[in-house]
């Protein structure tokens, strides 16, 4: 039976509009609800239907129920822009919250607890009251819901009509829906006051229990989860409740196996007995397997949690370590998660069994799977002593396959296991070093560069293998100079030689004076001054033994797990991370009282809460956090890059209760201070609307600054605007939301822009053809000009080297030069730090006869890098530039913004 | 917080929007400093989920992880057919029910779409969608999902109102009590003139073999579907030959167990019309069913399960460019039985240039979209060794000759009347307060599931 709804997206070209508003206003009923299934396709395809308000609404009073539902559809989506109008369909809300239909009772005050519109909002109150005490269960338990929603919206009402108090009464309701919808939102009420609302008292506790055994599936989960929270008084209430809970373990739905599994869980820290444990584990494992025979998507949320709770009971699944063995046509994030449990799980008993597996993985195709495969044998091995030896033996035999990454992945856990096992596996170093050329990632290369320091004495052509990496010091990252730095060091210290002698002299010489890497000069000097001062205090300190390390590379903080076990099934426990990083929301009483500095402050807190979750248990093993000067060190973490944004004064979104969170506001006219735009459409031309706008970079996004004035003598509405195809693919990234523009007003914008969106072919140009148009008047089109200087990103500084090094490896042919007479260079400073502004950074200068030479670099989104020279004579017109860039086809455009940032 | 969604969007494969839903206005905002700055003020424009779009679609991570955070939002996604299903919320909430809402709401439009779940469906049927997205989720709550209660009262053709003047209109018998009723899933008053159960036991037998023939993991995961077209309220309760099942029964009847064959299940899941507490305290299945077709319950088993098939792979190398495939393929259930649809299917390399094949039976071919050879046996007798040898011809590559990663033998067959486990229906009977007479039908099917051979 199935529907043929699609032709209601058919249109016609004559005007859409106004043939739906005819067709609305149509006396016969079945042409009308046609016409609303339209509009509703229209909404659905994104079309703005809002004009059609008053006429849909006019349909609203119906009987036919499907109609009904059509119309209160749209009443939810356009309330809120057309507020005025919405207070039309008050009364037929009203009037429906009393029909004698219980259906449209509820859909009545179903949809009105939807439309966030105050008016509305006044008049929801008392039909509210009287649905909470309907007599039919589904207008109550549509009630029940519709007081959470309100307190969404206006928490002090609810408590001022004493909503709580009948939603409360709703608990001990007869029907087991009511009682479970009241649940729901009491708990989502008690999770957003700061004063207790719903607490569980052990009579409310033994209700709800019973309530569960008639309850709909998503109803127990309602039940589940607000429980979980209920702290038992003894061990004896405790183990009561478990029993009552344990039944729905067997239940086909994951969601309720898991809040089950959660409750059991917070229960048995309390329960003492250790038979009483033991049977509940042995309870627990078989339902937490059979949630991996689910959709992948669900067996990934199982597997995060089953990892947590591994953690906290590593019994529960020891034995059940096959299950975790990954299917050849598991997606890559389900095999992911199950390699991480299959490491937590191995022990010596089946240590062969896992070798063999990871072995198996390590030559699957995907690349950070196998990667993966390969530390993972690794961490087994510091994690089990008396199987370190079959792990090693499997690396090697993998190290012999000679594939890249494989090889380079086992060096890399390998410099751990030697961490782990001093002086037992030193004999295969040896057959690492034959890989030795094979090595390009820096962290293979810098665990490479550690294993020879730290055994010089044992390698006999140490000073070779080191001196093969010295050429290259300056191109080398980070992370590999600093290794490269202690590994001579430790060489010296080691084997006083001339060769080595002369080998610190040029690292030394290198890694003070050449570099602009302030780690690296650090650390430099201060091994400089030791092997300078006191030889011997240089071996005690730089030769010192070293600690033995663990694999605890993958263990929570135990009070992060508790609070994450109280979480199971939930984000959080998926990402595993409290839930007060990622969910922005503050509590909304919270924010009426206290300042504002509460909500910012938990926002600054944790700058990387944006980050990729899973990268957090992946991050491989940190050796050597507790010895800062040996081992492959990662470069400290680098400063946020994007300290969170100014406060700007947010209207819109503190109507809405989330201050924190917008990056800029849609339409604030303060927010576009500085010169005047240039005007694109005069008045004259726009009959009487005059638009004026320039691209504006602000904080890394590009915005589209316009500012719009109504000469006219007409009220202008419905602003629309349209980027043509360019060189840069602009387009923008949301509607334009201008609002009614009064004759004689003006109204400015900032507009956010994308990149790459709509690229037109040719070669690049500057043009950039906008098309606005509103309801009132025809399209009007103008011509605006990229400035490419809007685009340079923050990311654009380069190393001298890595200059250097670019610009000798770009072709002679992607060098262009352009003379700008025009321009004169009057102060280098103020000119440099202009530069800086628009993120061309200086690299370097020099004297050339009379005259000066600049280097600058910079960046366009894509990765596009311009390496820049200026040469002028300060004080005296002309400037001669030239760049080189990989894509030599946008040098035009620089040349048009380098001229304009120098001309400013 | 038991909150699932905050908006629901479908997505076809190009990212536009098909459908959505918001429930909470708590996502306009993260979705706004994400670019998707009308979300809250206009559904379902092109650009509109391009938080979704440009951070997952676009990027090679589709596929690595379900579950994101972009902003301050968080999405599920699930694919189903050709069509995305994208959950978004901004606070803690439940991504198990989400998920799980996800798959029963799909169930649901199928059965209301009668089977076809895919963009066209969601085109054709987008007032159907609107109108039951607006009755299983409230504020993000799933409410009842069953298809059998909301076909009550949410139909195509759209109901009148039952209280309306109009007497042509078709009264609905208390929907709302039956929507929030104790017995939420089948409705009071089904007349049948026959009353017929059909149980169905599908068992999927999972294994994955090494190469030298031990068996690294082994289990079935068993399904009792069920056919129900009963009259009235009736009771139901099922008897299998499990271990505890039988143990409890022969404890309660105070007489030794009968011998034969026990299965004992690692675990069971069961549809949420069985009464779990009384399971937990009697070990019996009882029930009051939907009507029509559902799935009963779920097992799980590891020990003694009797694998169908066994598979004798060998591979040799010669050279660079030549390897001779030899696999045996031996049935090892009953020889009176037989089992249905046999496909081999034995991975080669990529630069696979030439084959040649013998089989004893069925007929093989090479398939050069997935790099194998495809042995298809239409019927497989019981306690045969079929056996296909195959030379396969390799394209000499002048890059460095790279090991081939050999992925598994990959097995697909249907045994009727075999049970892998070995489970049998022991009893199902049926109550009702009329005392009607009952037949029941059973059958027994094994299937592949992923049955794979390392080699």
């Amino acid at each position: 039976m199935s529907g043929h709804d699609s032709k209601y997206f058919s249109t016609t070209k004559k005007g859409e509009i106004p043939e739906l508003k005819e067709e609305l206003n149509s006396q016969y009923k079945d042409k009308r609800k046609d016409a609303v299934k339209k509009v509703i396709a229209a909404m659905t395809v994104g079309k703005d239907v809002s004009s059609l308000f008053t006429d849909v609404v006019n349909c609203m009073q119906t009987e036919n129920l499907e109609l009904k539902k059509l119309v209160y559809l749209y009443l939810i989506n356009y309330a809120k822009s057309q507020p005025d109008l919405a207070i039309l369909a008050v009364n037929t809300f009203v009037k429906d919250s009393q029909d004698p239909n219980p259906l449209i009772r509820a859909l009545a005050v179903r949809t009105m607890g939807c439309i966030r519109v105050d008016k509305i909002t006044e008049y929801l109150c008392d039909p509210l009251q009287r649905c909470l005490k309907d007599d039919d269960p589904y207008v109550r338990k549509t009630a029940a819901i519709c007081v959470a929603k309100l307190y969404d919206i206006n928490a002090e009402l609810v408590e001022d009509r004493g909503f709580l108090e009948s939603v409360k009464d709703l608990i001990s309701d007869n029907n087991p829906m009511v009682v479970a919808n009241a649940v729901a939102a009491l708990t989502e009420i008690q999770d957003n006051s700061i004063r207790p609302v719903f607490e569980i008292t052990s009579h409310t506790l033994s209700k709800l229990l019973t309530a569960l055994n008639e309850c709909t599936e998503w109803g127990q989960v309602f039940i589940l989860d607000a429980l979980s929270r209920y702290k038992a008084a003894d061990a004896r209430e405790a183990e009561n409740i478990v029993e009552r809970v344990t039944p729905r373990l067997q239940h086909a739905n994951c969601a309720v196996v898991l809040s089950a599994v959660k409750m059991i869980l917070q229960q048995m820290e309390l329960i003492t007995s250790t038979d009483v444990v033991r049977n509940l584990c042995k309870k627990m494992a078989p339902p937490l397997v059979t949630l991996l025979s689910a959709e992948p998507e669900i067996q990934y949320v199982a597997l995060r949690n089953i990892n947590l709770i591994v953690q906290r009971r590593p019994t529960i699944l020891a034995h059940e370590i096959k299950v975790f063995f990954c299917k050849y046509n598991d997606p890559i994030y389900v095999k992911m998660e199950k390699l991480e449990i299959m490491i937590k799980l191995a022990s010596d008993r089946n240590i062969d069994q896992v070798l063999l597996e990871f072995k198996e993985y390590a030559t699957e195709v995907d690349v950070d799977f196998v990667r993966k495969a390969v530390r993972a044998i690794g961490r087994c091995a510091i994690k089990l002593e008396r199987a370190a030896e079959r792990c090693i033996s499997v690396l090697l035999e993998l190290i012999k396959i000679k594939v890249n990454y494989v090889v380079q992945e086992a060096i890399i856990v390998i410099k751990d296991i030697f961490r782990r096992y001093p002086n037992t596996y030193e004999s295969i170093i040896a057959t690492l070093c034959e890989s030795l050329d094979t090595l390009d990632e820096p962290e293979a290369k810098a665990s490479m560069i550690w294993i020879i320091g730290e055994y010089a004495e044992r390698i006999d052509n140490a000073d070779e293998l080191l001196e093969s990496f010295l050429e290259s010091f300056p191109e080398e990252p980070a992370q590999v100079q600093l290794q490269l730095l202690t590994a001579t060091v430790k060489l010296f210290l080691k084997k006083p030689t001339e060769g080595p002698q002369q080998m610190i002299q040029v690292v030394l010489n290198n890694a003070t004076v050449e570099t602009d890497n302030p780690d690296l000069r650090d650390r430099a000097y201060i091994y400089w001054r030791l092997l300078s001062t006191d030889p011997e205090a240089a071996k005690d300190i730089v030769l010192a033994e070293k600690p033995v390390i663990s694999d605890d590379s993958n263990l929570l903080d135990s009070s992060l797990l508790d609070e994450l076990l109280a979480n199971i099934a939930t984000l959080s426990s998926v990402y595993h991370k409290p839930p007060e990083t990622f969910v922005t929301r503050v509590k909304a009483t919270a924010q009426k009282t206290e300042d504002d500095e509460y909500a910012e402050g938990s926002e600054a807190g944790y700058p990387e809460s944006s980050a990729h979750s899973a990268d957090g248990p992946t991050s491989p093993p940190t050796s050597s956090s507790n010895d800062a000067h040996v081992g492959a060190t990662r470069p400290a973490p680098a400063p946020s890059t994007s300290p969170p944004a100014a406060p700007v004064p947010d209207l819109m979104g503190d109507l809405l209760g989330m201050s924190n969170n917008s990056i800029v506001p849609v339409d604030q006219p303060s927010t576009t201070p500085g010169p005047p735009l240039p005007v694109l459409l005069p008045a004259s031309t726009g009959q009487g609307l005059q638009i004026s706008a320039q691209l504006k970079g602000q904080d890394g996004q590009i915005f589209y600054s316009l500012l719009f004035e109504n000469n006219s003598q007409i009220p202008l509405d419905g602003f629309m605007i349209q980027f043509n195809k360019n060189s840069l693919g602009l387009a923008a990234a949301g509607p334009l939301q201008v609002p009614q523009l009064q004759p004689g007003t003006s109204v400015a914008i900032l507009l956010p822009m994308v990149l790459f969106q709509n690229m037109s072919a040719g070669p690049p140009s500057s043009l950039l053809q906008v098309a606005v148009k509103n309801n009132q008047q025809p399209v009007w089109y103008f011509n605006d000009k990229i400035s490419l200087h809007v685009f340079f990103t923050e990311d654009g500084r380069m190393e001298r080297g890595s200059f250097l090094e670019t610009w000798r490896s770009l072709p002679d042919s992607n060098e262009i030069t352009k003379d700008l007479p025009g321009i004169t260079v009057n102060g280098v400073e103020s000119t440099l730090d202009r530069l800086v502004e628009s993120n061309m950074f200086f690299i370097a200068k020099r004297k050339h006869s009379n005259q000066d030479v600049f280097y600058f670099s910079a960046k366009i989104p894509r990765g596009v890098a311009f390496l820049i020279e200026l040469t002028t004579v300060v004080g005296t017109p002309g400037v001669k530039c030239a760049i080189k860039t990989p894509n030599p086809e946008m040098a035009p455009l620089f040349f048009e913004a380098i001229e304009t940032l120098l001309k400013s | 917080m038991p909150v699932a969604a905050s908006a629901v969007y479908f997505l076809n494969l190009r990212g536009d929007v098909l459908i959505n839903r918001l429930y909470r206005d708590d996502v306009g905002s993260c979705l706004l400093s994400t670019g998707a700055w009308n979300l809250f003020l206009f559904m379902g424009s092109g650009n509109m989920v391009d938080a979704f779009r440009t951070h997952i679609m676009q990027t090679k991570e589709l596929g690595t992880c379900p579950v994101r955070q972009i902003g301050g939002c968080s999405f599920f996604y699930m694919r189903i057919s050709n069509v995305y299903i994208v959950i978004v919320v901004s606070s803690n909430a439940n991504v198990a029910c989400a998920f799980k809402f996800v798959v029963e709401a799909v169930a649901l439009f199928k059965s209301y779409f009668g089977g076809a779940f895919d963009e066209d469906a969601i085109r054709n049927n987008f007032v159907l969608i609107y109108e039951l997205l607006d009755e299983i989720m409230d504020f993000g709550y799933p409410q009842n999902l069953s298809p059998e209660i909301l076909k009550l009262y949410i139909t195509q053709e759209g109901v009148r109102s039952p209280f309306s003047s109009k007497p042509t209109d078709k009264p609905v018998p208390n929907a709302t009590l039956q929507v929030t009723g104790a017995v939420g899933w089948r409705r009071e008053g089904l007349v049948y003139k026959k009353n017929e159960v059909f149980l169905d036991i599908v068992e999927s037998v999972n294994l994955l073999m090494s190469s030298k023939g031990n068996v690294l993991r082994c289990d079935v995961t068993g399904k009792v579907l069920m056919k129900c077209f009963l009259s009235g309220m009736p009771d139901l309760k099922l008897g299998l030959n499990d271990k505890i099942g039988l143990e409890k029964e022969s404890q309660l009847k105070s007489r030794p167990a009968k011998s034969g064959k026990t299965i004992e299940l690692d675990d069971v899941t069961f549809h949420q019309c069985v009464n779990l507490t009384r399971f937990n305290s009697e070990k019996t299945v009882s029930f009051v069913p939907p009507d029509g077709e559902f799935e009963l319950m779920k097992y799980r088993i590891t020990e003694g399960v009797n694998l169908p098939f066994r598979v004798l792979p060998t591979i040799k190398e010669l050279g660079r460019t030549r390897m001779e495939v030899n696999v045996k393929v031996k049935s090892v259930f009953g020889a009176k039985m037989f089992a249905l649809g046999v496909v081999i299917k034995i991975p080669v390399p990529k630069q696979t240039a030439k084959t040649s094949f013998q089989v004893s039976s069925g007929r093989a071919k090479y398939n050069a979209a997935i790099d194998c050879i495809v042995w298809k046996i239409r019927k497989f007798p019981g306690q045969t060794e079929p056996t296909m040898s195959a030379e396969v011809e390799l394209i000499s590559t002048m890059t460095e000759k790279k090991s081939w990663t050999r992925p598994p033998i990959q097995m697909e067959f249907q045994v009727p009347m075999f049970t892998a486990s070995g489970l049998r229906v022991r009893f199902l009977k049926v109550w009702e307060k009329s005392g009607y007479n009952t037949v029941e039908w059973v059958r027994y099917i094994t299937k592949a599931g992923s049955y794979e051979i390392r080699c």
